[in-house]
């Protein structure tokens, strides 16, 4: 009887075994890369996020029939490491095309790879401007407003300030140092009259919050740019808060209103932060709705800025690849330049002069809301609108 | 002036938490000379323990309870892993305890993860010290004032705890000669353990009083140990008041010296320690070392070179590796080529560490001097790859030269530290000198030639290296040189009674090392096809390291096997979990206790049983294990 079991189960095992193994020849699959050990804050929601888009595609009928499948790789958070992660996928899994990575140094990492094995990769979150431009190649596609575009956002609302006097704290690497110099660079054309009088650049990650606040105030500034974020954020945002380094001072922030970023503060949060983020709490708009209700539905959770990235990464994937038809990558690159999409944000498109995502992001100000941050006044600015014009991008990008 | 005050008392608040950690740090060393690399883990389970019992006891009582009740659990954790894994390796070689607790510090890392989750935690402010004081006009947190406090009132319970008790003396007595007081019938394992639970103690002590300014996160405890080790090494190995100057210093420069630069913290401690260690080689309060009673582990088994056979066998084993494109994919290829060039990487650092008694913690410095070296020649020069190749491990060479004369004036761990200084140095030069390196986004598009374009190729070009690599520095340790470099590991004083010149061989070792690990970062950098300052990194040493110690480092070549299980297994687990770290550590803690000698050691003491038990044994399996070069 027993040994009749086992006989059966391993029947119906070898069956599913053989099944699974033809349906894989139908499947199409993606390779994903991401700092999941190193950044878990942000990695878990994003990884969320792609799950239910991946879900969706396939309950949808896949791409073109075929089922879509992601594998993926954590790179722990190094560049070396995110290359063999990505060699792996292309070489022995055979994906059609690369997505993913959160650091800009490993974004650009995979993105040379991308240009050298000729894979084409969608890059989710790194900032940097270099990906789109300075370093930018044919292969490579991005999904998140950059660095450039984040800091024209909040020009636009810093600008009005009457602040003239303005310090600046940014963490001590390439992310921190090209968000301060493009806001310096926006702020100073509309408003000559600025004095930058104070820079604190304290190292990521390990920032000793109590000095740098102090140093900051020693200058006196009216207004205060701050790009510190994740745990250098809560201690600044403490010692500032002890010492009344806000008080009577505007704050402008980069990405301090993402949830992954504002929810730790609880209480502390500083008031009247004019910040980039993701208010899904005050978005009311048929796309967002339908995420919002299905990722609640899925994961009992509310979802972070990380969601909404990997969410919309693969599904800008599954929309690329459906209208190529094909998973040769010169006619995956043809599909994608011009592409618009729907997305939880509004329709974007992924613009053919630098391979930028117009996907924008909500600018808004902190408050304190039931002990709890949350960002009010927010309104949702198109990435398109805080490009600069077509002559400038192909100045800044190097010929295919 | 009010405000130079205040940024006085924030520098000092800011020392106040660096010396409760470095002190336990300290006094850990000081009698166990364990390298503890799970001092941060500790503090960041201090940190975690302390916001789950704050969250749940709230009141003064309740605050202040929980931030002892955690420093209390995590010390007995500490007890147990001192019972349980450290207790079984004290003989082992130096610094093999540092391969046990920084197994233990990778699992932590993602146990925390598991257990607390993965947002950054926010805990309570401390009751009654919410608020700040005004001083003139600045506000100082009245926390910051309980810190400055609290400091010195550790600082003068240790010193009453080491002047005026039996257990203070037994303490000092074995830091400074350990093994005198085991002579004279002190019980050693207490008195270790006690010490262990001590210096843990204060770490978690310190990583819970974090609460009320800090995020509680799953990277806190790399944030903190190496700072804290540099701030231990500044102010003199077991010395607690030393640790205090040091914090206060460190601090201090900080505080100021982020009003004229800005950009100095990332790596202004590394700066202060070395020169202090130029000036003063034992740290500000430290002692020199007596010249170490050498164990005769060494010199019981004599190395010999290979025998004829054995040499047979390692040719084969070379061959069969240099079939491997004959069935293998791009991705084992391209794996193969990484785990070749980490054994470059790693019998460099064997040589300087087995060979010449130097156990460096800065190496990478030299490995990513070569990649750098390449970059710069293909990019701005625009050299064919063949003389990139043969160029660029010359910027290793040199800088090998310049820091390693500095380097081997010292000794020990004043020497590890003192090359893990000059590697920050490089690396924050690579960081923050954009417009030649790049920074952080690093040198891109550093890709091969046609001929050595395919994975193929580029694995016999990494593998024939590595071998010829391996074979050169082999015949060094058998030649009247690597004698002579024996002879000063062995014994400073009699080797330079018979006319050896110790600091002129050791430094010629350095600059070789320096230079094979600069051939290793060449490769990597045409393996990769880019250069990051993570290829000078701190983890990046650890990784070489880790190789040595899991090898073997009293075999002549164990660092190639500790390179290719830990790099194969490294990339295995991270493509297939991400939970690598916890699995990682946990097979690091097994091979700790299982072959406290290391893997390659371990077989050849098995070897040496057999041949002793049976004298005619086959020699081509006397030592299966260095066939692999």
């Amino acid at each position: 009887m027993r040994a009749r079991t086992i006989f059966v189960g391993a029947a119906f095992a070898l069956l599913a075994g053989g099944m699974a193994h033809s349906a894989m020849a139908q499947d199409i699959k993606i390779g994903e890369i991401n700092s999941y050990s190193l950044l878990p804050a942000f990695t878990e929601p994003y990884r969320k996020g792609w799950q239910l888009a991946v879900e969706e595609i396939n309950a949808a009928g896949g791409i073109n029939g075929k089922k879509l499948v992601v594998v993926s790789k954590d790179d722990g958070g190094k560049p070396a490491d995110a290359q063999t992660a990505a060699n792996e996928l292309v070489s022995s899994e055979g994906v059609a095309m690369l997505t993913g990575t959160f650091l800009s140094n490993i974004g650009l990492a995979v993105s040379d790879f991308a240009n050298q094995k000729k894979v084409f990769f969608l890059a989710a979150e790194p900032l940097t401007d270099a990906v789109t431009w300075s370093k930018g190649n044919k292969y490579t596609f991005r999904l998140r407003p950059s660095n450039y575009m984040q800091a024209a956002m909040l020009v636009e609302a810093a600008s009005k300030l009457p602040a003239k006097r303005w310090a600046t704290i940014a963490p001590n690497y390439e992310y921190g140092q090209s968000a301060v110099a493009v806001f310096k660079k926006l702020m100073s054309e509309k408003r000559p009259d600025i004095q930058w009088v104070d820079e604190q650049w304290p190292p990521q990650g390990k920032i000793d919050a109590g000095p740098v606040v102090q140093a900051v105030a020693a200058a006196n500034p009216e207004a205060i740019l701050n790009v510190t974020f994740g745990a250098d954020l809560v201690k600044l945002v403490r010692e500032g808060n002890t010492r009344g380094l806000f008080k009577g001072r505007e704050v402008v922030s980069f990405l301090t209103g993402e949830p992954e970023y504002l929810d730790p503060l609880k209480d502390e949060t500083p008031e009247g932060w004019i910040v980039t983020g993701y208010p899904w709490y005050s978005i009311k708009t048929p796309e967002h709705d339908a995420f919002l209700k299905a990722y609640q539905a899925k994961y009992n959770d509310y979802p972070r800025l990380g969601s909404i990235v990997g969410y919309q990464t693969i599904k800008s994937a599954a929309a690329i690849l459906a209208k190529a038809g094909s998973t040769d990558p010169e006619k995956l690159i043809a599909a994608a330049e011009g592409l618009s999409m729907p997305s939880p944000f509004g329709e974007i498109t992924f613009r053919k002069i630098d391979h930028q995502s117009t996907l924008g992001a909500y600018v808004g100000k902190t408050a304190l809301k039931d002990g709890k941050g949350v960002m009010v006044d927010s309104s949702y600015k198109k990435g398109a609108d805080y490009l600069p014009s077509d002559a400038e991008v192909e100045k800044l990008r190097p010929k295919d | 002036m009010a405000f130079y005050v205040v940024q006085l008392l924030t520098g000092l608040a800011s020392a106040a938490s660096l010396f409760l950690v470095a002190s336990g740090l300290s006094i850990i060393f000081g009698v166990t000379r364990i390298v503890n690399f799970a001092h941060g883990a500790f503090y960041m389970i201090g940190a975690y323990i302390a916001f789950t019992l704050s969250e749940r006891f709230s009141g003064a009582f309740g605050f202040w309870g929980s931030i002892v009740a955690a420093a209390l659990a995590v010390a007995l954790i500490g007890v147990i892993v001192e019972m349980v894994l450290l207790r079984r390796i004290y003989h082992a070689p130096e610094l093999f305890q540092l391969l046990a607790t920084f197994g233990l510090t990778l699992m932590v890392e993602d146990l925390v993860v598991l257990i607390w989750g993965p947002d950054d935690l926010v805990g309570r402010r401390a009751p009654g010290f919410k608020g700040a004081i005004d001083f003139f006009g600045q506000n100082i947190p009245s926390y910051d004032l309980f810190l400055i406090v609290l400091g010195p009132v550790v600082l003068g319970i240790l010193w009453l705890l080491f002047q005026r008790t039996r257990w203070g003396v037994l303490v000092r007595a074995a830091t400074q000669d350990r093994d005198m007081v085991a002579a004279l019938g002190v019980n050693q394992k207490w008195l270790f353990t006690s010490v262990f639970a001590v210096g843990v103690f204060l770490a978690a002590l310190g990583g819970a009083l974090q609460i009320p300014r800090d995020a509680v996160h799953h990277a806190m405890d790399l944030r903190i140990i190496v700072e804290v080790f540099v701030v231990v090494v500044i102010g003199g190995l077991g010395s607690i008041v030393g640790a205090f100057v040091a914090a206060v210093l460190v601090s201090e420069l900080n505080a100021f010296g982020i009003l004229i630069f800005p950009k100095i913290s990332i790596i202004l401690v590394f700066l202060v320690m070395a020169v202090v260690l130029i000036v003063r080689p034992w740290g500000l309060f430290g002692k020199p070392e007596a010249p170490a009673r050498r164990t005769p582990g060494l010199t019981v088994n004599p190395w010999r070179p290979l025998t004829s056979n054995e040499r047979l066998a390692a040719l084969a084993t070379l061959v069969i590796a240099a079939t491997l494109p004959l069935f293998a994919g791009n991705y084992a290829l391209t794996v193969g080529s990484e785990i070749a060039i980490f054994v470059i990487f790693a019998v460099s650092l064997h040589f300087l560490m087995s060979v010449g008694g130097l156990a460096s913690f800065g190496h990478a410095a030299y490995f990513g001097l070569g990649a750098y070296g390449v970059a710069f020649l293909a990019k701005m020069a625009g050299l064919p790859m063949i003389v990139c190749l043969l160029l660029g491990p010359l910027l290793g060479c040199m800088g090998a030269a310049v820091f390693g004369f500095f380097a081997v004036q010292l000794s020990g761990v004043y020497f590890a530290m003192l090359t893990l200084a000059f590697a920050q140095i490089v690396w924050s030069i690579a960081f923050q000198w954009v417009s030649v390196t790049g920074g952080d986004n690093g040198i891109l598009g550093v890709w091969p030639e046609k001929w050595a374009a395919s994975p193929s190729h580029f694995y016999w070009l990494a593998l024939g290296v590595a071998a010829l690599v391996t074979i050169a520095l082999r015949a060094m340790v058998f030649s009247p040189f690597g004698y002579a470099l024996r002879a000063t590991r062995d014994s400073l004083l009699r080797s330079e009674a018979i006319g050896i010149n110790a600091k002129r061989i050791q430094w010629t070792a350095f600059v070789i090392a320096g230079t094979t690990a600069g051939i290793g970062g060449a490769l990597f950098a045409y393996l990769k096809g880019s250069v990051f300052p993570d290829n000078l990194g701190i983890s990046l040493s650890v990784d070489a390291l880790v190789m040595v110690l899991l090898g073997g480092v009293e075999t002549v070549s164990g660092a190639v096997i500790g390179a290719i299980v830990y790099k194969a297994l490294n990339i295995w687990l991270v493509s297939q979990t991400d939970l690598s770290k916890l699995v990682l550590g946990g097979f690091i803690v097994l091979i700790v206790v299982v072959f406290p000698k290391g893997i390659v050691g371990m077989l050849e003491m098995l070897a040496q049983r057999r041949r002793k038990t049976s004298p005619p044994g086959s020699p081509l399996l006397a030592k299966p294990i260095e066939s692999a070069e």
